[in-house]
């Protein structure tokens, strides 16, 4: 057989409508790959038996009209899918099989493309690592006991090691864009209200946006094409026009200008880092791009807010799993003992914290000194890059502060897991686009990734940025298969 | 400012979890770590900030009022973990 699983989306797409190959041969390289990949523990669900059903009834249609005709994609498992256990990584949802798909999953099918299975996550999207989620950690494909960056781990694990040709995550605070970075692929974050947040498991609301995770920009631009769009059943979905990324991806960037944010250069940070960032900025410079020196000064506080804002949005979210309606239930003697004993044992340590520093932020006596105080400090860095955006078209970072890390390094210390997120974390908390893209290896051979931030609903500008970095850093996946079988 | 066991014990009421003695423990550490860092913000003055609300610049948009029937009961059902044909089960609340 055929091993047609190294080549790229977009490259897959062309040789089903050329005749180069059947959706079902695509379709079986996948999943003999994922077969044989069983020790990196990407899925927690898979759906072989139908993905190879609809290639079969694809390959006898072929019907041509979406943009991902004949493709089996594996996602995330916090996006809902209809008749096909959903888990959001956690006990509490361990037996859930939604009656209703996401919009962001339907949409990806309505441009011809079908689920190839479900994809490990921390719970609930909480973690950076990929260590939170019940059903065990996800293991990087660059070296033995190596964690993904998480929350979305699978899907960076699945995609590096071709188990899946592309693929969607979440990121409330970079994962997306972290994971991406750990694992030499492309993670973008869209504008909050570019892709609809129905039918995905909530973390917290206002930051929560889903993604395309690919390996490569061209790929990049097409999925976020798919999946974008506004929803009436989201209110916070835009109804902006989706531009057309992937016809108008080009790296003619002359002119554009890059603004250096001196605030990213934070202590302790790795020379490979500095240096990875400065060959970005020789990158773009080569492009024609105009690199100049800027500054957020409130980035060493986004973090901090961040982690008042979103657990008070988590502890407020995960209220609705009560044992009655849907997911795990344990025994009490009455209704409260019921609902103590149901969340005590269906939610993990991580995702206890969580609620925990939630619920403290908002209780009486405390929501100004913390809640609301985070937000003014929200309102600043918003204002940070609203003034840095007067004068450049985006912004370059390194994308994280290291490279990926050894299964359980950080585990019981949270901040300094946390930490991960620090270049992250500020663009949720402003609403604003971003990218990670692979531009080189660390001294043990592990991915880099640098982070591109545009304006609000200027996806193409940063797409187009990163594929001149593409062009130039001539990154190559280099993995060994230390976890073949 | 650090969480002692008794807050903890308290937060973990509101947020309806029960916690044995040795978990109240580790989390009473690890929750006063996480205060301890995001208390960095006590060095902003933010005294004339107003606080964000939002970040979408436009306002929420609204839909008609309009009732569906469509008869979905036994879909909201259906991962219940304890149901009759019509109802959630829930211990008994009233005597």
């Amino acid at each position: 057989m055929k091993d047609l699983s190294k080549n790229t989306l977009c490259r897959l797409i062309s040789g089903i409508k050329k005749k180069d190959f059947s959706s079902e041969e695509i379709t079986k390289s996948f999943i003999n790959n994922s077969q044989k990949a069983k020790k990196l523990n990407t899925f927690i669900t898979t759906n072989f038996d139908k993905a190879l059903e609809d290639a079969k009834n694809f390959d006898k249609k072929k019907n041509f009209e979406g943009l991902l005709s004949g493709i089996p994609i594996a996602v995330k498992d916090l996006f809902c899918t209809k008749d096909v256990k959903t888990t959001a990584g956690s006990k509490m949802l361990s037996n859930f099989v939604p009656t209703y798909e996401s919009t962001v999953t339907s949409n990806l099918w309505k441009e011809g493309a079908f689920l190839l299975g479900k994809l490990n996550c921390d719970e609930f999207a909480m973690g950076s690592s990929n260590e939170t989620s019940f059903f065990g950690n996800v293991y990087n494909p660059y070296g033995d006991n190596l964690i993904p960056g998480g929350s979305s781990g699978g899907s960076a694990s699945a995609l590096a090691a071709s188990l899946t040709p592309a693929t969607i995550g979440t990121d409330t605070g970079g994962s997306i864009r972290q994971p991406a970075s750990f694992t030499g692929t492309v993670g973008l974050k869209p504008t909050y209200g570019r892709c609809s947040r129905w039918g995905i498991v909530a973390f917290a609301s206002s930051l929560d946006q889903a993604g395309p995770m690919t390996q490569n920009v061209e790929d990049c631009a097409l999925l976020l094409e798919a999946m974008s769009g506004y929803d009436p059943k989201d209110s916070t979905s835009a109804k902006i026009k989706v531009d057309h990324y992937s016809k108008n991806l080009n790296e003619k960037i002359k002119g554009l200008k890059v603004g250096i944010p001196k605030e990213y250069r934070v202590d302790n940070m790795p020379d490979e880092i500095d240096a990875l960032w400065k060959r970005g900025v020789e990158f773009l410079k080569d492009a024609g791009a105009i690199i100049k020196d800027i500054t957020l000064p409130h980035t060493k506080y986004a973090l901090p807010s961040y982690y008042i804002v979103a657990p008070a949005e988590a502890s407020s979210n995960l209220a609705r799993y009560d044992g009655v309606k849907y997911g795990h239930r344990s025994k009490g003697n009455n209704l409260i003992e019921m609902y103590e004993n149901t969340r005590s044992e269906g939610f993990g340590d991580e995702v206890k914290r969580r609620i925990l520093i939630g619920t403290y932020v908002l209780s009486s006596g405390y929501y100004d000194a913390y809640y609301i105080k985070a937000q003014k400090v929200r309102q600043l860095i918003k204002n940070d890059f609203d003034e840095a955006f007067k004068n450049v078209d985006a912004v370059l970072t390194p994308s994280t502060p290291s490279a990926a890390f050894k299964a359980g390094d950080k585990k019981d210390d949270p901040i300094s897991m946390y930490l991960n997120d620090v270049f992250t974390v500020p663009v949720n908390l402003a609403g604003l686009p971003a990218i990670s893209v692979p531009a080189g290896y660390d001294k043990n051979k592990l991915p880099l990734g640098l982070q591109l931030i545009g304006k609000a609903f200027d996806e193409q500008t940063i797409l187009n940025l990163s594929l001149a970095i593409e062009k130039r850093a001539g990154f190559k996946k280099e993995i060994n298969n230390w976890w073949k079988s | 400012m650090s969480i002692d066991k008794d807050t903890v014990k308290h937060i973990s009421k509101l947020a309806r979890i029960s916690l044995d003695d040795e978990k109240t423990d580790s989390l009473s550490k690890n929750l006063s770590s996480i205060i301890a860092f995001i208390e960095k913000l006590n060095e902003l003055n933010t005294d004339k900030i107003i606080p964000l609300t939002s970040i979408i610049n436009t306002s929420l948009t609204t839909r008609k009022d309009i009732v569906k029937n469509e008869k979905i009961r036994d879909q909201i059902l259906k991962n219940s973990p304890e149901k009759n044909d019509e109802f959630f089960v829930v211990p008994k609340v009233i005597e």
